[in-house]
């Protein structure tokens, strides 16, 4: 069988052509570097995500410090994590690589502050 | 006020503006100054929270916040001088820079003006949506700042105008928040965004992107309540017949950015139709002495990462300029054929290195850049695509280059 995947790790977007018979990976083709390769392999078994929302924080002088995950998630688990991240309250001040939820739902990620939010 | 001596005005603390800082100051141009009209530095990077920034430049994939905070410290350890919640109202063209602040109006002249004001987004009003004018309607950039700074939602059900990158990545943000995101609907045959981002924000989330489509009319009176869209012809011409209404309660504008250049415009300097931003030589210098512009407010990009090394080469120039106090004359045109939107810059000397940037005009794919004078081949490129969504940037050699002639660039497939 043969799938097309647009790689999502870099802005060159490279088209990628792979050709699976059984589920057995025969060729693939279009990936500029190894990491496209990889990625394919990845989408074929078990596709993950990064996401990025924001996490409410009190007596700062913002009302929100942004955060992501510090490594992907698999692609289900995309709202379950969401729905976490709705429930953090952070206190200010709040720095930069702090971390929100260590392992979230026990995924092996954490969920990491992205932003300085000083305290008023 | 007393008028205040600087070597160096930068006007816009975002990432163009930061990193030119911090070269200038690395290049022994420190008695500058960083103006900023928003409490704190960091321009547009600190609303765009997801991540993909620094690729390039730092090899790692890092949100907005995190790609302003690494030229922010710099811009602290440094004590590099900055001012926030300053609004420019006036560059002239011998150098003196008005701003108003809570402070009163401050007045600097100085040897270099940096331009680094980055860019607007293109409104409603900009496109001509006819129909009613209820609330629900915000540009893309604008719904982000919402969400993202102020922690406002926007709306409940959503339909997205525009395939830029902006727009498809407030799609997903908005999905991921709870809203149900309907289509985005494009007006050209293609994309205008990045295909990662139909891959990571649409395609993940079932949000159909539908090409050759366009909003006709806005309807609802005190809110949003629909909207009614159309096919288009290759003339852009609405297809009778083919109208369609989608009900929603919010419509996001993801349709163009537009570099902003009124104060430019005020000092004399002349503006390049094709980019809306100033026409500058390979010094990254307007056609007025000493003033400079460089990131979004000179050519909108599709990654931070090339604002940042613009910015820099610009910086090495204006650090020569204020040195010397003049630059060697570029007195020769850089002219394109029809699959070329445009090249930055527009003039050359043939002397000195530099990067030529520019978009095509449509996708197209196994093409060639042609870079030659005279006649005379000076570099090729090959290219597997080339997508009107993406830069393309092109390193020259000047010893692959004359100084008698024009540059020619052209695109063939």
């Amino acid at each position: 069988m043969l799938k097309e995947y647009t790689c999502i790790l870099c802005p060159n977007g490279c088209e990628i052509k792979v050709q699976t018979e059984d589920e057995k990976v025969i060729t693939i083709d279009g990936a500029s570097c190894s990491k496209g390769e990889e990625y394919v392999r990845q989408e074929l078994t078990d596709p993950q995500r990064n996401i990025a929302s924001s996490v409410l924080v009190e007596n700062g002088e913002l009302p929100l410090a942004s955060v992501r995950l510090d490594r992907m998630i698999p692609k289900d688990k995309i709202f379950d994590v969401m729905e976490e991240i709705k429930r953090v309250k952070l206190k200010a001040p709040v720095r930069a690589g702090q971390v929100a939820i260590r392992n979230v739902l026990n995924s092996g990620s954490s969920v990491i502050v992205t932003k300085n939010v000083k305290a008023i | 006020m007393a008028v205040q001596q600087r070597d160096v005005i930068i006007i816009g603390g975002g990432p163009a503006g930061l990193a030119a800082a911090v070269e200038l100051y690395k290049k022994g141009i420190k008695n500058l100054l960083i103006i900023e009209r928003e409490r704190s530095l960091g321009g547009i990077l600190r609303q765009c929270i997801h991540d993909g920034f620094g690729l390039t430049r730092f090899q790692q994939t890092l949100s907005g916040p995190e790609y302003a905070q690494r030229f922010i410290d710099e811009v602290e350890e440094l004590e590099i001088p900055y001012i926030t919640n300053a609004t420019v109202i006036d560059i002239t063209c011998n150098k003196t820079v008005r701003a108003v602040s809570p402070k009163g109006i401050l007045e600097y002249r100085a040897k270099a003006v940096v331009l680094t004001m980055g860019c607007r987004e293109r409104t409603r009003g900009a496109i001509s949506i006819p129909g009613t004018r209820p609330s629900g309607i915000y540009t893309a950039g604008v719904a982000q700042s919402y969400i993202n700074l102020n922690n406002k939602m926007v709306g409940k059900e959503v339909v997205i105008l525009g395939s830029g990158d902006i727009g498809m990545i407030m799609a997903r943000r908005l999905t991921l928040e709870g809203a149900k995101v309907k289509a985005v609907f494009e007006i050209q045959p293609y994309p205008s965004g990045l295909p990662r981002n139909i891959e990571q924000c649409l395609n993940d989330y079932g949000i159909p992107l539908c090409l050759n489509h366009t909003i006709t009319q806005i309807k609802g009176t005190s809110r949003l309540e629909g909207v009614t869209v159309a096919r288009v012809d290759e003339q852009r011409k609405v297809i009778p017949g083919t109208e369609k209404d989608y009900s929603c309660d919010t419509l996001i504008l993801s349709v163009g950015l537009i570099p902003e250049n009124e104060l430019s415009l005020a000092a004399g300097i002349d503006l390049d139709g094709r980019t809306k931003g100033a026409v500058v030589d390979e010094n990254g210098q307007t056609n007025v002495k000493g003033i400079f512009a460089a990131g979004n407010v000179l050519q909108v990009h599709d990654l931070v990462d090339f604002v940042s090394t613009e910015a820099e080469r610009m910086a090495d120039a204006a650090a020569r300029y204020v040195s010397c106090n003049s630059l060697e004359a570029c007195g020769l045109n850089v002219r394109t054929d029809g699959n070329i939107v445009y090249t930055v810059p527009q003039k050359i000397s043939g002397k000195k290195d530099f990067v030529l940037s520019l978009r095509v005009k449509k996708p197209m794919r196994n093409c060639e850049i042609r870079i030659s004078q005279n006649g005379e081949v000076k570099k090729t490129v090959k290219m597997k695509k080339a997508l009107p969504a993406s830069m393309i940037q092109v390193p020259l050699r000047k010893e692959a280059l004359s100084d008698r002639a024009d540059l020619e660039v052209a695109v063939t497939c």
